[in-house]
């Protein structure tokens, strides 16, 4: 893909105010929702076979965010999916890794210790996960707190409330103030796009979202119904690559929620491929937030080599 | 828990991009059964021309013959309209139902057999499958199902007229959507009670005569479709008839006007679908990254062998250079190669005459100034390929601005207000089909009430229905296609 720089005039000029940021957002182009989906219901016949789907597979692992967010979860469930993180498939050790175990703050310090030396990095949520309903001292505190307990990663969510009713400058202001409270640990904003319902809202909050310093912009919590859309996703790798052309950054990309088969994910990779190319084809720069996702992979994986589908008895279930 | 972390290191994420290429994912060329020889299909039979001729129809994306075909002379042409002639009066007298019946049937059986049709279309014509299976064969079933739907129903489509055949119609199509356009031209006629002579296009007639083959299947009534292959005479033969009622051409300007000419003080009737030049006019409120692709699925589709290809793009000052800039990394991504490939997505140009052309008026484009850009990446070696091609800098006054290139090929000017938007949309001597960008409702109608072309669509573009008219103002043509203004055509409309 040619890297060619899209002259794009306007990043968000500083320092931010309520009225500069309304107006840089008002620059943002609209969405089309008919031809969003016409293009990817097209990518979606995409044939991916053989070795091409190999790698996707394997490429689609080392990007997954293996994620347990429930009420019910315990440090023994925590536990498990570490180390179904760290070696997802105990009869066959080539299959590398996963990205990151994505848990609740609580959880932090049991998943440090199962991932410990593999390299399996730690997310955490936090801001009040799911509904970011909270003062934003309490938000600031809580992602502190998961950073000294060590997650590497931070997954924060917007306060949709403030955003749907036109109030972007408080969206600014906590994304950054979270993103100072982060340090060196990576901020996936998550927009939460079935609450900010149309394609304009989700264009406009993935641009406020990298202007404020997102590292990674993410679908959804997974709480909400629709989740993660590839829709969805091609208006923010499409966001994503704007501004990748207004300021040279390039911002990482997670859709999350819902993502049940290797076939989806592998069309996730296709969208991927043909909207931000190359570069962004790296677990650095794209995740896929999923729970169930892992072993229907596998079971991808293990066909492709023996030619069979076997039982998903044959795969282990944390 | 956390103790037992395991001993093996673990296979750690590796940050550098890997380079996925997609493999070849080939559709399998033998699910159709392709002939050595084809005969014309003359009263329900295939014969040996009395011509004792035959041509070679080509692979364009290997330059591999698939087939030797009859090539009808005016003998076999007369013996064709003498079929049609004979099988009219029964055809004619059946009712709207029993016509329908057959109808239907044929619909069906093109659904069934769409997997095999469409590898013929692509493997005699070049398109890429992907279209060929997702496009074209779809609406050659939508085609006669909707038109079976209206042969009951004649006297309720225009009131106040009585549904009367014309008589035998003689029909010429071109080679960029074959089977599609003989379902646009076969459909309504059969529907009205007409019976039929056509001629396929020389470089691509082979899904003609398998469809002819399905006709004969379904048991439609011998003479009612017959099917005479050759070059320009034998279309010249088939439209100059004297027993022909009715005429319809699918092709060049050049050509319809021959045949306006031909026709002049006959007394038949003629409907003419030529050539365009298709403008899309993208204002500075558009969905950008939607009218980007809108605008390269407008030009690159069937590699640019449509008649109402959005070849022009007219966009507004404003966001030219960042529109422009995102047009050429949309062209970067598209996949140029082998038809039969599931990702290709622009195949074969559809014959060594027809990449002549294009190559020399994009020749001209650079002549006259206009700046080029290309794709790198290699075409195969064997066959006709063209790189999808963009032109900037482009005048109202250049070639490549007002002459249809019937290729991969967009050019590309610039407009600062709706005014001068309309006018240059409208500066060519075509008139078939435009696309407006723009996020204003109020803006689309304003448009649309300007732009002299037979459709304009809004934020889309190429969006074909069997219900929806299609046709030309000016040079591309007259008469309508499609809907109940297509069943007019085909119907008697004095007395």
């Amino acid at each position: 893909m040619n890297s060619s720089v899209v002259p794009l005039s306007k990043a968000l000029p500083t320092p931010v105010t309520a009225t500069g940021l309304k107006a840089y957002l008002g620059g943002v182009p609209t969405v089309d929702e008919v031809t969003v989906t016409e293009r990817v219901a097209s990518l979606g016949t995409r044939s991916i076979k053989k070795e091409s789907k190999r790698a996707a597979l394997e490429l689609a692992i080392r990007m997954m965010d293996l994620t347990t967010l429930e009420g019910q979860d315990t440090p023994g469930k925590v536990s498990q999916l570490s180390s179904k993180a760290v070696r997802p498939d105990p009869s066959d050790p080539a299959i590398p890794s996963v990205a990151a175990v994505c848990v609740y703050p609580n959880m932090v310090p049991i998943a440090k210790v199962a991932v410990a030396g593999s390299g399996v990095k730690v997310a955490s949520v936090a801001t009040y996960f799911p509904s970011g309903q909270a003062p934003i001292d309490l938000k600031v505190a809580e992602t502190k707190r998961v950073v000294d307990m060590g997650a590497d990663e931070v997954d924060m969510v917007i306060d949709r409330g403030a955003f749907l009713s036109g109030r972007f400058i408080e969206v600014f202001d906590e994304i950054r103030r979270i993103k100072e409270a982060c340090g060196s640990a990576h901020l996936k904003v998550i927009l939460e796009t079935g609450e900010l319902v149309t394609f304009d809202n989700v264009r406009k909050a993935s641009m406020l979202a990298m202007a404020a310093g997102a590292d990674f912009i993410k679908t959804s919590t997974g709480k909400i119904s629709p989740a993660a859309t590839i829709p969805v996703t091609l208006v923010m790798l499409e966001s994503i690559r704007d501004f990748r052309s207004m300021t040279g950054q390039m911002v990482g990309m997670k859709p999350a929620g819902g993502i049940r088969t290797a076939k989806d994910a592998i069309k996730y990779l296709v969208v991927l491929n043909e909207t931000l190319g190359r570069e962004w084809m790296t677990p650095d720069r794209f995740r896929f937030g999923a729970s169930s996702l892992l072993n229907d992979v596998l079971m991808q994986i293990r066909w492709l080599d023996t030619g069979r589908y076997q039982s998903p008895d044959y795969f282990t279930k944390d | 828990m956390g103790d037992d972390a395991p001993a093996a290191p673990a296979l750690t994420p590796v940050a550098e991009p890997i380079d996925w290429t997609y493999a070849p994912s080939r559709e399998n060329p033998d699910l159709v059964s392709i002939d050595d020889r084809y005969g014309l299909f003359i009263d329900g039979e295939f014969f040996k021309p009395a011509s004792k001729q035959w041509f070679t129809t080509l692979d364009p994306s290997t330059e591999e013959p698939l087939a030797e075909v009859a090539l009808a002379d005016a003998q076999d042409v007369d013996r064709a309209v003498g079929a049609a002639r004979k099988a009219f009066g029964g055809w004619s007298k059946l009712s709207g139902a029993e016509r329908a019946k057959f109808m239907f049937r044929i619909a069906r059986l093109v659904q069934e057999r769409s997997r095999e049709l469409a590898v013929l279309e692509t493997r005699d014509g070049g398109k890429p499958i992907k279209e060929a299976r997702d496009v074209d064969l779809p609406l050659v079933a939508a085609h006669f199902f909707y038109y079976a739907g209206w042969a009951d129903k004649l006297e309720y489509a225009f009131p106040g007229l009585t549904p009367e055949p014309i008589g035998v119609a003689g029909q010429v199509i071109p080679w960029n959507f074959p089977l599609m356009m003989l379902a646009w031209k076969v459909a309504p006629a059969l529907a009205a009670g007409n019976t039929v002579v056509l001629k396929p296009a020389e470089t691509t007639p082979l899904s003609a005569l398998h469809f002819a083959r399905i006709c004969a299947e379904a048991g439609l009534p011998p003479g009612v479709l017959n099917i005479v292959t050759g070059a320009g005479q034998t279309g010249a033969a088939v439209v100059g008839h004297d027993d022909v009622d009715k005429v319809a051409f699918t092709g060049s300007t050049e050509v319809g006007k021959i045949i306006q000419r031909q026709l002049a003080g006959s007394g038949k009737k003629l409907t003419l679908e030529l050539g365009g030049k298709g403008a899309h006019v993208v204002f500075e409120d558009a969905p950008v990254d939607q009218a980007v692709e809108g605008v390269i699925n407008g030009i690159f589709f069937n590699q640019g062998h449509v008649c109402c290809a959005g070849s022009r793009l007219i966009v507004q000052e404003g966001i030219a250079e960042e529109f422009v800039a995102k047009l050429k990394l949309r062209l970067d991504t598209l996949r140029v190669g082998d038809p039969l490939d599931k990702n290709t997505d622009i195949g074969a140009i559809n014959s060594a005459d027809q990449l002549a052309k294009i190559e020399e008026l994009v020749a001209v484009g650079q002549e006259e100034g206009a700046a080029m850009y290309q794709p790198s990446g290699d075409l195969p070696v064997r066959g006709y390929y063209f790189r999808p091609t963009l032109f900037t800098g482009v005048s109202q006054s250049n070639r490549i601005a007002q002459e249809e290139i019937f290729g991969p090929v967009l050019s590309i000017m610039t407009f600062r207000t709706p005014d001068e938007a309309v006018e240059k949309a409208n500066n060519t001597p075509f008139g078939l089909a435009a696309g407006v960008w723009t996020q204003k409702g109020s803006r689309i109608l304003w448009m649309a009430d300007r732009m002299r072309a037979g459709v304009v669509w809004a934020n889309t573009y190429n969006k074909f229905d069997p219900t929806s008219p299609f046709g030309g103002y000016k040079e591309s043509g007259f008469g309508r296609e499609g809907g109940r203004h297509g069943l007019l055509a085909y119907m008697k409309t004095e007395g």
